[in-house]
């Protein structure tokens, strides 16, 4: 649901956009929250505002991180406005509810305001239009709004933008019904390759990311946290950390009191007059900790509770047909285990977050996925009203999830009110990586029972992880829908006896998104062992995982009773394995599956997978050396995401998203021991280097009209399986737990 | 008091002569182009000149760089390098964080051997990690640099 208001006369903006602007706004009420919000004040979630000057000022509401939505989705306003993008300038939105959803997480800036900007664009043009007809006092309808002026078609007298700024701001918004949008093909930027707005400033060094943000009188933090999880400061000295020149004080930071959320860890935090002095002085500290009730975590134990658990029936959360039944009169019986670890974000701007706490209010500079969240967890912390928060969103260096949960930007609110200066709170690698929001450890069962042709008439699947919701809830053992909904309870293959459970399992270190969440561990499951299937019965894997996801259809999960959140209306996004058998004969036929000829030791892996609404299907080609080194020569990748803005940023995305999987599928592995993570920067957490990195990696687009979806993700769960694989097809061994290297291939 | 060059100008010092070059430039100078990744010389982000070649300046204390030629990425070039336009013609960066490490490093890299291969290229740029994950359009913009073609 969507209003569009004039909001010309509200004196904020008219200081932010200039006397006379034109200011349009909008705002997404959700439909759940329609009737609380129908009598709130109307306050725009999406700004264009046009300077006298002609400047048309977009406000960016979605955070930057590196997936182009700050360029992206003002360009989609800027587009269906006819705005010259030359003229745009984008203005980074604060924290603010009156925009609707800033957590710029789950793939969706796109899915979710394309329409939105749409809207925006169409009623400002228009109302410029009727701005420029009142003027020549001839029918609207000869007035046509063509980059950046608006042209009378018989006359072709013209008049620009910013001349008619004043006057459209006078107009009434026009009815939505009355809205007229261009057509695909009159898109002037929407499909085109455009460079990202900030690349001159990120070349030139000259953006202003979370680390580079500095504030007058500004002191310099570093934290030490507690080594574990729930851990409390018992007693410290800090006689030699202050002996540290530039060191000025030391402050301790209260724990939380369960569950964590986003409230920070504690610990003792030390002011210097620079990033470094801060650093060294906490060298210094002297720290006795209680470590608290997780002290007794080792990952490699809990290994073997998540997989004993795995063997165990678990909570039925999808269920076809008699599975039982049909595993008795299967000729053949294929059982696998799989295991992912814990990952890290590893973002490469450490976080780091600015805080100014003076007369009640706090202003923040952080680099956040979601400022609303930083304005909530900041006024919780320091017992302020949320509305006193303003938060400043920064270039992210990365986020990948992290960056969504603002425990860092509460650290310095805490600090700032009770230092009474600007506080600049540095997390060290160390820091980033010791405590993280980890990507869930995974143990997975499956069980198939095959015909003798060795189709499957049977199929159980069980998923073991520690929830998310453990982040916000005490005692959750459970999975939630949104997690099991991650490629587990919407396995689109046509099984006629198909079920699916969830484990149990406890959380014992912070658990929390990382780039397409719970699909790495259920893609990962899934997809290799559909290839252990089509190896076992002596099949083409890409011919066989045709066969598996079965004829075009819709998938029916309403009708099977399955708790299916599916990040949108399943009406308007329904699981069409037509779209999935799509990027598979794609990408089939783009990376010259079965007709490739590959040197001796290459081989080509497939998987497919239906994440964030948009459909993947990845052909990775391995190559293994006689001593079991591993390399990538070549990704293919075929998308379906429904329409897209930005071939270029697609692609970029998926390129990336060959080096993310691969990092995580190699090397990515977070362990603990006695509650402490044994991993601390990138000697011992590596992540994928160029030289290691696919050599290169083809993007393939369905050219496709159906609602966008996500793009930042969903590159990432097929890939640990194609190469997974591919790796059996050259070697002969089945990788089921990751990190591959871990393990010896030869 | 010691004395640095940074990008041509001459800059005294007064602090601890142990501290980075990086959180020198970043927090006393004031040149934010070079970024913290790691503090232990593994990521490549902190990537300065120093006497034209690649240094990581989150390892290199500020003593060490007393007369010598320190160029950051602020002072690389007066108009653009031939690799910010490379890296703006294939749109290269993705968050960004590291793409100052990533030039910083190339620029050095480009100074040892013009013509680079893939080979040279993995060689030189492995110490500078992307998370985002640009390896292919680095390299690309690095072999199109060479060719000056931008």
């Amino acid at each position: 649901m969507i209003m569009i208001d004039n909001s010309s006369r509200r004196s904020f903006l008219r200081q932010a956009f200039g006397a006379g602007a034109l200011v349009l706004g909008a705002r997404i009420l959700p439909t759940r929250a329609l009737a609380a919000l129908e009598t709130a004040a109307f306050a725009p979630n999406v700004f264009v505002g046009i300077k006298s000057d002609g400047t048309v000022l977009i406000v960016a509401h979605r955070s930057e991180m590196g997936t182009s939505s700050r360029t992206m989705v003002p360009l989609i306003l800027a587009d269906e406005m006819e705005a010259d993008w030359k003229r745009v300038k984008i203005e980074q939105a604060i924290g603010d509810e009156k925009y609707g959803d800033q957590n710029t997480d789950g793939s969706h800036s796109v899915r979710s305001f394309f329409g939105v900007m749409q809207e925006c664009g169409a009623s400002a043009r228009t109302m410029l239009e009727q701005a420029a007809a009142s003027q020549w006092k001839v029918p609207a309808s000869e007035c046509k709004a063509t980059l950046h002026q608006v042209v009378h078609t018989p006359s072709s007298k013209k008049l620009g933008y910013g001349e008619l700024a004043s006057a459209a701001a006078k107009l009434p918004v026009p009815d939505k019904s009355k809205l007229v949008f261009k057509k695909k093909s009159e898109y002037r930027y929407i499909g085109k390759d455009l460079p990202i707005y900030d690349l001159s400033d990120i070349t030139h060094g000259k953006a202003v990311f979370g680390m580079d943000a500095k504030v007058d009188g500004m002191v310099y933090a570093s934290i030490e946290h507690p080594p574990v999880l729930g851990g409390k400061v018992m007693s410290f000295d800090d006689k030699e950390a202050l002996q540290v020149a530039g060191v000025s004080r030391t402050v301790e930071i209260p724990a939380f009191k369960p569950p964590h959320g986003f409230q920070p860890l504690g610990g003792v935090a030390v002011i210097a007059d620079n990033t470094w002095a801060a650093f060294q002085g906490r060298k210094k500290l002297k720290i006795t900790w209680d470590p608290g009730p997780n002290a007794s975590y080792t990952s490699s134990e809990y290994k073997k509770e998540l997989q004993a658990t795995a063997r165990k029936p678990g909570k039925v959360v999808r269920n076809v047909g008699d599975v039982d039944k049909a595993f008795d009169g299967a000729a053949k019986i294929l059982e696998a285990d799989y295991y992912v670890p814990h990952l890290a974000h590893a973002a490469m701007e450490p976080l780091v977050a600015v805080a100014d706490f003076r007369n009640g209010k706090c202003t923040i500079w952080a680099p956040t996925q979601n400022p609303q969240a930083v304005q909530d967890t900041v006024a919780a912390a320091i017992g302020i009203d949320k509305k006193n928060v303003i938060c400043n969103v920064t270039l992210l260096g990365g986020g990948f999830g992290r960056k969504s949960k603002p425990d860092y930007c509460a650290e310095a609110a805490l600090l700032s009110k009770q230092l009474g200066k600007p506080v600049k709170v540095v997390w060290t690698r160390e820091d980033d990586i010791h405590f993280d929001y980890y990507h869930s450890v995974a143990a997975l069962y499956m069980k198939a029972g095959v015909d003798q042709k060795g189709k499957p008439v049977a199929w159980l699947q069980r998923s073991v992880f520690p929830s998310i919701n453990s982040t916000f809830a005490p005692d959750v053992k459970s999975g939630s829908a949104g997690e099991l909904g991650m490629g587990f309870t919407d396995t689109p293959y046509d099984l006629p006896n198909h079920r699916a459970e969830n484990g149990e399992a406890v959380n014992h270190v912070r658990i929390g998104w990382l780039r397409s969440v719970a699909n790495i561990y259920h893609a990962f499951a899934v997809c290799s062992f559909a290839d252990e299937l089509a190896n076992a019965a002596g099949r083409d894997s890409k011919d066989y995982l045709l066969e598996l996801i079965g004829p075009p259809r819709l998938v029916d999960l309403k009708a099977q009773d399955v708790d299916y959140p599916n990040m949108g209306p399943i009406e308007q996004y329904p699981v069409d394995t037509a779209r999935l058998r799509k990027v598979v004969e794609l990408v089939a036929e783009k990376s010259g599956w079965g007709k490739r000829k590959l040197p001796k030791g290459h081989a080509l892996g497939i998987a497919a997978h239906r994440s964030f609404l948009s459909y993947i299907a990845t052909v990775v080609e391995v190559a293994v050396s006689p001593d079991g080194k591993i390399s990538i020569p070549r990704v293919d990748t075929a998308v379906d995401a429904g329409m897209i803005v930005s071939p270029d940023r697609v692609r970029s995305q998926f390129e990336g998203a060959a080096v993310f999987g691969a990092s995580l599928a190699l090397m990515g592995e977070i362990t603990a021991t006695n509650g402490k993570i044994d991993q601390s920067n990138f000697n011992n957490y590596p992540v994928l280097r160029m030289n290691e990195a696919p050599l290169e990696t083809h993007v393939y687009i369905v050219e496709s009209d159906a609602p966008p979806a996500g793009v930042g993700e969903p590159g990432v769960p097929p890939f640990a399986p194609a190469l997974c694989n591919a790796i059996f097809k050259v070697t002969g061994k089945r990788i089921r737990e990751l990190p591959i290297g871990r393990q010896k291939l030869v | 008091m010691i004395t640095l060059k940074i990008n041509g100008a001459p800059r005294q010092f007064d602090g601890d002569p142990d501290m980075p070059l990086l959180w020198y430039l970043r927090d006393v100078a004031g040149l934010t182009g070079s970024k913290f990744g790691c503090g232990i010389g593994m990521c490549g982000a902190c990537t300065v000149h120093q006497d034209g070649i690649a240094i990581r300046s989150c390892v290199t204390p500020v003593r060490s760089a007393v007369g010598k030629e320190i160029t950051t990425i602020e002072g690389l070039s007066n108009s653009d390098h031939p690799l910010q336009k490379a890296w703006a013609a294939l749109n290269v960066p993705q968050c960004g964080y590291c793409q100052v490490g990533q030039i910083m490093q190339a620029a050095s890299l480009l100074k040892a051997k013009p013509k680079p291969t893939d080979k040279d290229i993995d060689d030189g740029m492995a110490g500078n990690i992307c998370r985002c994950g640009t390896y292919q359009r680095i390299r690309a913009a690095i072999h199109l640099a060479a060719k000056e073609k931008v």
